[in-house]
């Protein structure tokens, strides 16, 4: 019998929460998004999630193999990426013909953003944002097409999504708010329902994966920033990226700041972006490139917000 | 008191051996008492091998100004008082007893007249007693002041499955209440606070009922969160004062004691006996029944478990101390020591230690420190071997509670490395004083 006894540093209890239960919570948060996808979108939302998940577990894989270090798929953050990247592409990425897009996009998150910086906990950007972007300059068309949801009347339905009327100027073509905020109009698969990622960010927040503090900023400055503007606010929150981007995206543990004042900061700076783009700017991209630029700042963020040392003296 | 708590971390508290009286264990073959049960330089031995000793009588002198005196705990034969033993990483001498069984008490022991200051401090050192709590700090150096304003007693006991301080504040309502009598005549302190844990209401009420009549004595019900007994944490919440970096509680006007170091004060001055016994909390996974034992200082854990009834599986790990802050032994022959208040053995699940990963910058090391200090940080720093950033970072502040490496999802030796970065910084500071004069 082995009777030798473990020595070990303090403390020699942990909380059962690892890092592979908070992806596993996150992907369970963005399984009504998810759900409702393929409800709304049918079977090509169901291919786009499915290919983009796959290509992300396998490159990662991939890459681990390659590398000769320790296989990291079981941790499951590359599954989130998969799932976050599939949720803001719009339902024509599902055509057969369009499926090996998706694998670009999902190299860009997994090998270029993630992996070439050193694997998890290292990306200096969210990888799915910045996949998205990518795959915005490589595709455009596919990415700013307009599609509707099977349940939209096509009779009814104007020849974009809400923020292109918006921004065209268009607002009597703007769908009726409730159907919107539960996802029958025009975008991308997951992004389209604000009552589903709502869902989802409550469970998130509930379980503590995430805090209040950067959604609620980076909605709220939107929301403020729209009404002093006169540009619709009760779309604009329910529109687009935001919810995604709020909840999911700008929570990203690596990218964003960790105390309650570099959060709220972030999500400010998140939300002001996103509403000057949305107002002002030509890109139907105010949310991604919001929170692309915010992660670039985050370690200023980071050393500009840091807590005062209790009891600390000033040096 | 403080507009806002300090943060920290909530544990699950596996406090079942409260309800239990504690036991007294009977007298082990041999006791192994180390000269080194306090913070400061080791005592230095007065006895040799062969000397025959009574239980109480005098066998190491303190051995500096922050040091303490040792007593035997048994009477019997002094084998020899150079046995090394390995304590936290630091080889330390220690004094082998053969008991004779009969437990002789030393004639000399008799009550204290204490009217002084001067007189309970004399009193604390002729005592042996030390900080109860886990620190072991010498309490007579602690007590030896000019004037207090507060006195914090600290019953928070926030670590999970420890219930020794439980005991005392239940058991020796009697030492608690005379020990208070006997600070408020001696030190004359504006308010006692008498930090409590609401997980512990039976504490509360009979501390509260015991003490209604005093003016200047309140009870101070806290939050069960870890870690509320920290001396700093403790200062904070209950007087709302911070003791700054490098600080002692008394540059804020206050002196914390731990509530069975309060009620070994109290039985000293009132029977003479000084500390040579202390109850332990016998717990964990592996243990057949967990309890509380009295047991004289310098038992050795495989006299105490075979006491607790055995184990119930093998024990893979035996930590002296709480599970957040007490440290692993290599042996079960280590002793038990003056401020040991708890011994658990893990069975072979608990014992378990996880697989470190990849840090994922979550940031809940950051939100679990008490106080505001930034592990991962720490960590980034020490990589990238920048001093300066950990001077900055104030890592000389981490007082190693263990918050941040228990929430850490990746699993991380955090308090391993705040100790190396406090080192360092400890060291810079020193040189950066040295400099100056």
């Amino acid at each position: 019998m082995n009777n030798l006894l473990t020595v070990s540093p303090s403390p020699h209890i942990r909380s059962p929460r690892t890092t592979s239960s908070i992806m596993a919570t996150v992907l369970l948060a963005l399984f009504p998004a998810a759900l409702l996808s393929v409800v709304l979108f049918g079977f090509k939302a169901f291919l786009i999630l499915l290919v983009s998940n796959l290509a992300c577990g396998l490159l990662e894989y991939g890459w681990c193999r390659l590398t000769k270090i320790k296989n990291t798929v079981p941790d499951l953050s590359c599954f989130v990426t998969g799932t976050l990247l599939a949720l803001t592409l719009p339902a024509n990425f599902g055509e057969w013909k369009n499926l090996w897009t998706i694998v670009v996009g999902a190299f860009i998150a997994i090998i270029i953003v993630k992996e070439f910086f050193g694997g998890i906990g290292y990306n200096f950007a969210n990888p799915a944002i910045t996949a998205r972007i990518a795959m915005l300059v490589c595709f455009p068309d596919l990415m700013t097409a307009t599609v509707h949801t099977n349940l939209t009347n096509p009779e009814l339905a104007s020849g974009a999504t809400p923020l292109g009327d918006i921004a065209a100027g268009k607002a009597e073509l703007l769908p009726d708010w409730v159907q919107m905020f539960f996802g029958n109009h025009a975008g991308a698969i997951g992004e389209v329902s604000a009552f589903a990622l709502l869902v989802g960010g409550i469970i998130l927040i509930a379980s503590k994966v995430i805090t209040w503090h950067i959604p609620v900023s980076f909605i709220a400055t939107v929301g403020l920033f729209t009404l002093m503007t006169g540009t619709y606010p009760e779309y604009q929150i329910i529109a687009g990226g935001l919810m995604i981007g709020a909840f999911f995206m700008a929570t990203d543990y690596v990218t964003s700041p960790d105390t309650a004042l570099g959060k709220v900061v972030f999500g400010i700076g998140c939300g002001l972006i996103t509403a000057l783009i949305r107002v002002y700017g030509g890109y139907p991209e105010g949310v991604s490139f919001a929170i692309l630029l915010m992660n670039i700042l985050n370690p200023y963020i980071i050393k500009l917000t840091r807590k005062k040392a209790f009891g600390g003296i000033k040096i | 008191m403080p507009l806002f708590n300090l943060p920290g971390v909530f544990l699950p508290h596996k406090k079942g051996t409260a309800k239990i009286a504690p036991v007294a264990i009977p007298t082990p073959q041999s006791v192994l008492i180390p000269l080194s049960m306090h913070i400061g330089a080791p005592a230095t031995p007065v006895v040799k091998t062969g000397d025959l000793v009574t239980v109480g009588q005098v066998i190491a002198e303190a051995g500096g100004f922050v040091s303490a005196k040792i007593h035997s705990s048994v009477s019997g034969k002094v084998k020899n008082t150079d046995t090394t033993i390995l304590s936290n990483g630091r080889k330390v001498s220690a004094i082998l007893i053969e008991s004779d069984g009969l437990d002789t008490l030393c004639e000399t022991l008799a009550p204290r007249e204490v009217n002084n200051l001067e007189e309970l401090v004399q009193a604390v050192k002729d005592s042996g007693i030390v900080g109860l709590g886990g620190a072991g700090f010498p309490t007579a150096v602690k007590l030896n002041v000019k004037s207090v304003e507060d006195i914090v007693i600290n019953g928070a006991e926030c670590e999970p499955y420890i219930t020794s301080d439980t005991r005392t504040m239940i058991d020796r309502g009697d030492d608690i209440r005379y020990g208070i009598e006997i600070l408020n005549k001696c030190l004359k302190p504006q308010r006692i606070i008498f930090g409590i844990e609401k997980n512990k209401p039976e504490c509360i009420e009979n501390i509260t009922n015991l003490t209604s009549d005093i003016e200047n004595v309140s009870v101070a019900p806290l939050k069960a969160m870890y870690p509320q007994g920290g001396e700093k944490v403790l200062v904070y919440h209950t007087t709302g004062k911070t003791i700054m970096e490098g600080k002692l509680p008394i540059d804020a006007g206050v002196i914390v004691i731990n509530c069975t170091t309060l009620a070994e004060i109290a039985s000293f001055i009132r029977t003479g006996m000084p500390l040579v016994k202390k109850c332990i909390t016998i717990d964990g996974g592996a243990v057949a029944e967990p309890k509380n034992v009295i047991a004289p200082i310098g038992t050795r854990i495989t006299d105490l478990i075979a006491f607790a009834g055995g184990t119930k599986s093998a024990p893979k790990k035996v930590i002296l101390g709480g599970p957040m802050m007490g440290w692993s032994v290599e042996s079960m022959e280590m002793p038990v020591m003056k401020n040991t208040n708890a011994v658990l053995f893990f069975n072979e699940q608990e014992a378990t230690v996880p697989e470190p990963t990849a840090c994922i910058k979550c940031g809940n090391c950051v939100n679990a420190c008490p106080f505001g200090l930034d592990p991962k940080a720490f960590v980034q720093a020490l990589r990238a071997g920048d001093d300066e950033a950990l001077v900055k970072l104030k890592a000389n502040i981490c007082m190693e509670c263990g918050c941040c490496s228990f929430a850490c999802p990746a699993k991380r030796q955090l308090v391993h490395t705040n100790k190396i970065a406090k080192a360092k910084v400890m060291k810079i500071l020193k040189e950066r004083q040295e400099a100056k004069k």
